[in-house]
């Protein structure tokens, strides 16, 4: 375990989530997959704040300075990611709820009127 | 993979430089945290297999999402994918954002993907793929080959190394455990002085989903 798998991890759950994002047709999946590529995004995330030092810090000569802010951005970036998901998800699912009552479908290639 | 010496060279250089609070020579089994950052003792094998079933259950959960036809099962095997980024996040001692990700992802999204997947159960054909699976799986495979090669590539200075090869003195190793120890009030501390702004950002958004939310389901 150390920075590389973690990252490796990150970005095989990432293209993994792309994929599905860009082939599936259920609208639903879709959002899901949305949700595995955010995943990705925090793992790498995290796992750069944890293993990584800024090289700003490390010309520094000992000096990091505040450690907090060092060592936890990442974690803060995933907090902040998470609470665009969290609110993504919401109105996403609300409009495909809305598209099931208007239209009873939930594929996005049904709903094409916006094409032309 | 870190060798024995890792440990070794950060424990002498972390406790040969502190000042009062650098070192933490306490009673429970010396440097405990210093085994973190170093990795390389004999807990770092259980360690391993602990990553290497939560990596391989998050992928292998991942492809389920993709590929079953049952959105049902493919939204439960999203918690299991979610869940073992929770577990991810307690590995690389995130352990506030595996408490938030058990809570947000697993608790709430999950409850309102699968409410949204029962409400729209009429339709018959589950998730089926559209015309683009082949270009998608090309162009996917080829950014994540690339992503790979660049992880592997670039040389990242890593913060064990730093430790190790004496380049952060043993009082900034000893400030970042103690940072590590607790990372509640680190982050909070950021969420309110440099990522304020943010922080306030942040909260108008969730208000502007719910209205929008809302909104979009009024039945006029």
């Amino acid at each position: 375990m150390g920075l590389e798998s973690m990252l490796v991890v990150g970005a095989v759950i990432f293209f993994i989530g792309l994929y599905g994002a860009l082939t599936k047709r259920n609208a639903i999946v879709v959002l899901m997959c949305l949700e595995l590529m955010f995943n990705a995004v925090n793992i790498t995330a995290v796992a750069l704040s944890r293993y990584v030092l800024p090289r700003a810090a490390a010309d520094s000569a000992g000096a990091i300075g505040d450690a907090a802010r060092l060592v936890l951005t990442g974690q803060v970036f995933s907090v902040f990611i998470i609470t665009v998901a969290a609110a993504e998800v919401a109105l996403g699912l609300a409009i495909v709820i809305a598209l099931f009552r208007g239209r009873e479908t939930v594929f996005v290639t049904d709903a094409s009127e916006m094409k032309h | 993979m870190r060798d024995g010496t890792n440990v070794h060279h950060l424990q002498s250089s972390a406790t040969g430089g502190q000042g009062g609070d650098g070192g933490r020579p306490d009673g429970r089994g010396g440097w405990s945290g210093a085994v973190q950052l170093g990795a390389g003792t004999e807990a770092s094998l259980l360690i391993d297999i602990v990553f290497w079933a939560l990596a391989v259950s998050s992928i292998v959960a991942a492809l389920a999402v993709v590929m079953l036809r049952d959105v049902f099962r493919a939204a439960l095997f999203l918690v299991v994918a979610l869940l073992g980024a929770a577990g991810l996040f307690v590995l690389m001692r995130a352990e506030f954002l595996a408490v938030v990700q058990v809570l947000i992802y697993v608790g709430a999204i999950s409850v309102l993907i699968i409410f949204a997947v029962v409400t729209t159960r009429d339709v018959e054909q589950g998730s089926p793929f559209n015309r683009l699976k082949v270009p998608a799986l090309v162009i996917a495979g080829l950014l994540l080959a690339s992503v790979i090669f660049v992880v592997f590539s670039t040389d990242w200075i890593l913060l064990e190394d730093s430790v190790a090869g004496g380049q952060l003195s043993g009082a900034a190793a000893g400030e970042i455990e103690r940072v590590y120890d607790n990372t509640i009030p680190g982050i909070a501390g950021l969420l309110i002085t440099d990522y304020v702004l943010a922080f306030e950002i942040a909260s108008v958004v969730l208000l502007a989903a719910v209205v929008g939310a809302l909104a979009i389901l009024r039945r006029r």
